[in-house]
């Protein structure tokens, strides 16, 4: 196994404010990341230190096989690195765009690269037009265009389908899925949980502390959630009365039903006891992404909290 | 339905107000243009300069000599800087501008008011900025009746009231019409530059920021020095097209003589040029935003235009504020463009205004590399 990214001690503070903390991660090269947890957990901060954005306050460790932090540059160089916002001139065409970046990255055969980029985006039509009258989910297409370019080893995406419509999200899906196949290796972030499953493995960051690494399956194993689902007319409406009751951890909607999880399966079992009654249908099912997710928000959370007490 | 209200007039105010105050350099606007206006015009301008550095060339053995240097110092008008021997001297301070006056008094000056014989006393006024002489120039009418009447008197006494014992001939040069757009005009290269460079380069960067796009240019190899040449480039060549229009109508519509200064000209030019930009790139690392960029050039400005000697006489000024002038590059160019334009100064005359430029490039230059971060740290 060769990892593309292996690094260890990550810290980074904004004035006092530690945003990540001692972040450890391995990532194996070819695979697909997928890069989770709540806004302003550290997800964005990390991404640029490992695309040398950001110095980190301290770590170390190897990306693509270069020393990490000390030789950036070079991993600059093969990396490619999507941002959050789009980050291309909206005053300027498709082609300029991609041939400015070509050119920055001092490429050989730019015009045959660009031809070829605009061929793969199918934009070789609207190839004059400028960049800011794209839709959103072109505008990110393009700005996957222009990050692989100049065919990174290492793709980091931030959050690259924030507020792309459902096709376009599927297609954009597609195309990382076809960059792996080349072998790049890709760490993504998403809030998505239909993103999360199409990822070969998930790392979870809360609060700067990366704290769950694995599989989808992985992790919902790990999370030993049992998980009961409630079905029935308004059953949603069930969760102000389970909620907070002992054994119960979380009562989450799923659609219009209900999904009720504890770690303790005896405690939870008697908690939703008093419901299991007309009209409602309660099945045990496998706890979701999103499921395990939330708990280990709140089981952080509450981890932290006693910690402060 | 269509009535004001008035809670929702106060919804605005207080959110208005809100704003106001966080915006801090809004903040230093509010309070900082006005007193800042206030100083500036108050206490540094003075359009009735005086104090102006004089040299003088005395070839008369006499007493009398003394007794005009004297009174030319009481009037106030005229500081006696120098006291040179030859009239080639004496040009080579007029003409770099080391002085605003050069006084030579002939040999036989005194023995001539003696015998009555109404010497002529010879004034060369710099008057390329004619605000900064007209002044004195007056004062130096009244010169011949004060200067002497303590040592003419019984027997040496003027046999009439009427009669001058001694005439005060003045020569203009550089720009013997007195007009003022010969001083305005060329100036306007200078400031003009400096309004359109500073604010072009401060926005230009800035707008990468605020847009979003700086996160895709350092993410690519790209070298801080790469970014500032290639993005300062294009705005050289705006300046020089700016530079070329201003002085191009400056001799078609003003007829403004030139001189031929030209390499002195056009080597401060660049220099300006180059260092203005570097002033804009360097204010668009600290600012945040294009409108925190246009608030600080415009902090620049005014003094620039007010210090420099473009509108107002430098002289005039006093000391503190031509200490805070001799900081601003505008000052140094304003003297090469009037230089090289009016009296045809070239390098060697220019060049500690020149130095003074080069200096200011190299210093904001090496700033503004220094202050880029290659990272969004």
């Amino acid at each position: 196994m060769t990892l593309a990214i292996d690094v260890s001690g990550l810290n980074k503070s904004f004035g006092g404010r530690r945003v990540v903390k001692d972040v450890a991660l391995k990532i194996e090269q070819g695979h697909i990341t997928g890069f989770l947890g709540p806004n302003g957990s550290g997800k964005t901060t990390t991404l640029r230190m490992l695309c040398g954005l950001l110095t980190p306050d301290s770590g170390k460790g190897t990306v693509l096989g270069l020393d990490f932090p000390s030789e950036a540059e070079a991993i600059k160089r093969q990396t490619g690195y999507m941002t959050q916002r789009f980050s291309l001139y909206e005053d300027l065409t498709i082609e300029e765009n991609l041939a400015f970046i070509a050119r920055v990255y001092s490429l050989d055969r730019v015009s045959s690269r660009v031809d070829q980029a605009l061929d793969k985006l199918g934009l070789h039509d609207r190839r004059k037009q400028l960049a800011g009258q794209l839709s959103g989910g072109w505008k990110q297409r393009l700005a996957l265009a222009a990050a692989t370019l100049h065919e990174p080893r290492l793709l980091l995406l931030d959050e690259p389908t924030a507020g792309v419509d459902p096709q376009a999200r599927r297609d954009f899906w597609d195309e990382i899925h076809a960059l792996s196949d080349t072998g790049i290796t890709v760490l993504v972030s998403t809030h998505y949980m239909d993103e999360a499953e199409r990822c070969h493995d998930i790392a979870y960051i809360f609060n700067g502390d990366l704290i769950a690494r694995g599989t989808a399956a992985e992790l919902i194993n790990q999370s030993r959630l049992v998980t009961y689902e409630a079905e029935g007319p308004r059953a949603d409406r069930l969760a102000r009365d389970l909620g907070g009751k002992p054994g119960i951890e979380m009562v989450s909607p799923f659609g219009p039903a209900l999904h009720v999880s504890g770690t303790d399966r005896g405690a939870l079992e008697k908690a939703i006891e008093p419901f299991r009654r007309q009209p409602w249908q309660w099945v045990e099912v496998e706890p979701s992404l999103e499921d395990v997710f939330i708990h280990l928000m709140h089981a952080q959370g509450s981890n932290r909290l006693g910690e402060a007490a | 339905m269509m009535g004001l209200s008035l809670s929702r007039i106060l919804a605005v105010l207080a959110k208005e107000f809100t704003q106001l105050v966080r915006d801090r350099l809004t903040y230093a606007m509010i309070i900082g243009i006005p007193v800042l206006q206030l100083l500036l015009f108050g206490y540094a301008i003075n359009t009735d300069p005086k104090h102006l550095p004089t040299a003088v060339l005395v070839q008369d053995q006499g007493d009398f000599s003394r007794s005009v240097i004297a009174s030319l110092r009481n009037s106030q008008y005229f500081d006696i800087v120098a006291s040179v021997g030859t009239p080639a001297e004496l040009n080579r301070l007029i003409e770099r501008g080391s002085v605003q006056f050069a006084i030579t008094i002939p040999g036989d000056f005194t023995r001539k008011v003696v015998r009555g014989e109404n010497p002529q006393l010879l004034v060369e006024a710099d008057a390329s900025d004619p605000a900064a002489t007209g002044p004195a120039v007056s004062a130096l009418n009244m010169l011949p009746q004060y200067a002497l009447r303590h040592d003419l008197k019984g027997p040496l006494a003027p046999s009439g009231t009427a009669r001058k014992p001694f005439e005060v001939v003045v020569q203009d040069r550089y720009n013997p019409e007195n007009v003022t757009a010969y001083n305005i005009v060329p100036g306007l290269v200078a400031t003009i530059l400096t309004m359109t460079l500073v604010m072009m380069t401060a926005l230009a960067m800035t707008r990468e920021v605020e847009r979003g796009t700086m996160e895709t240019l350092l993410a690519t190899p790209l070298r801080p020095i790469e970014v500032m040449v290639g993005k300062l480039t294009p705005f050289v060549l705006v300046g020089v097209v700016q530079a070329t229009l201003i002085i191009g109508m400056a001799r078609i519509l003003f007829g403004v003589p030139m001189a031929g200064g030209w390499p002195a000209l056009i080597l401060g030019l660049f220099l300006f040029i180059v260092g203005s930009l570097a002033l804009g790139f360097l204010v668009s690392t600290v600012a945040r935003n294009q409108l925190q960029a246009m608030q600080m050039s415009f902090f620049y400005f005014l003094p620039s235009i007010l210090l420099s000697g473009f509108l107002f006489p430098f002289r005039g000024m006093p000391q503190w504020a031509q200490w805070l002038g001799s900081l601003l590059p505008v000052t140094y160019m304003l003297r090469v463009v009037r230089g090289a334009m009016l009296k045809g100064v070239g390098i060697a005359g220019s060049f500690q205004s020149l130095a003074a430029l080069t200096l200011f490039m190299l210093i904001v230059a090496s700033l503004a590399v220094r202050a880029y971060r290659t990272t969004l740290d």
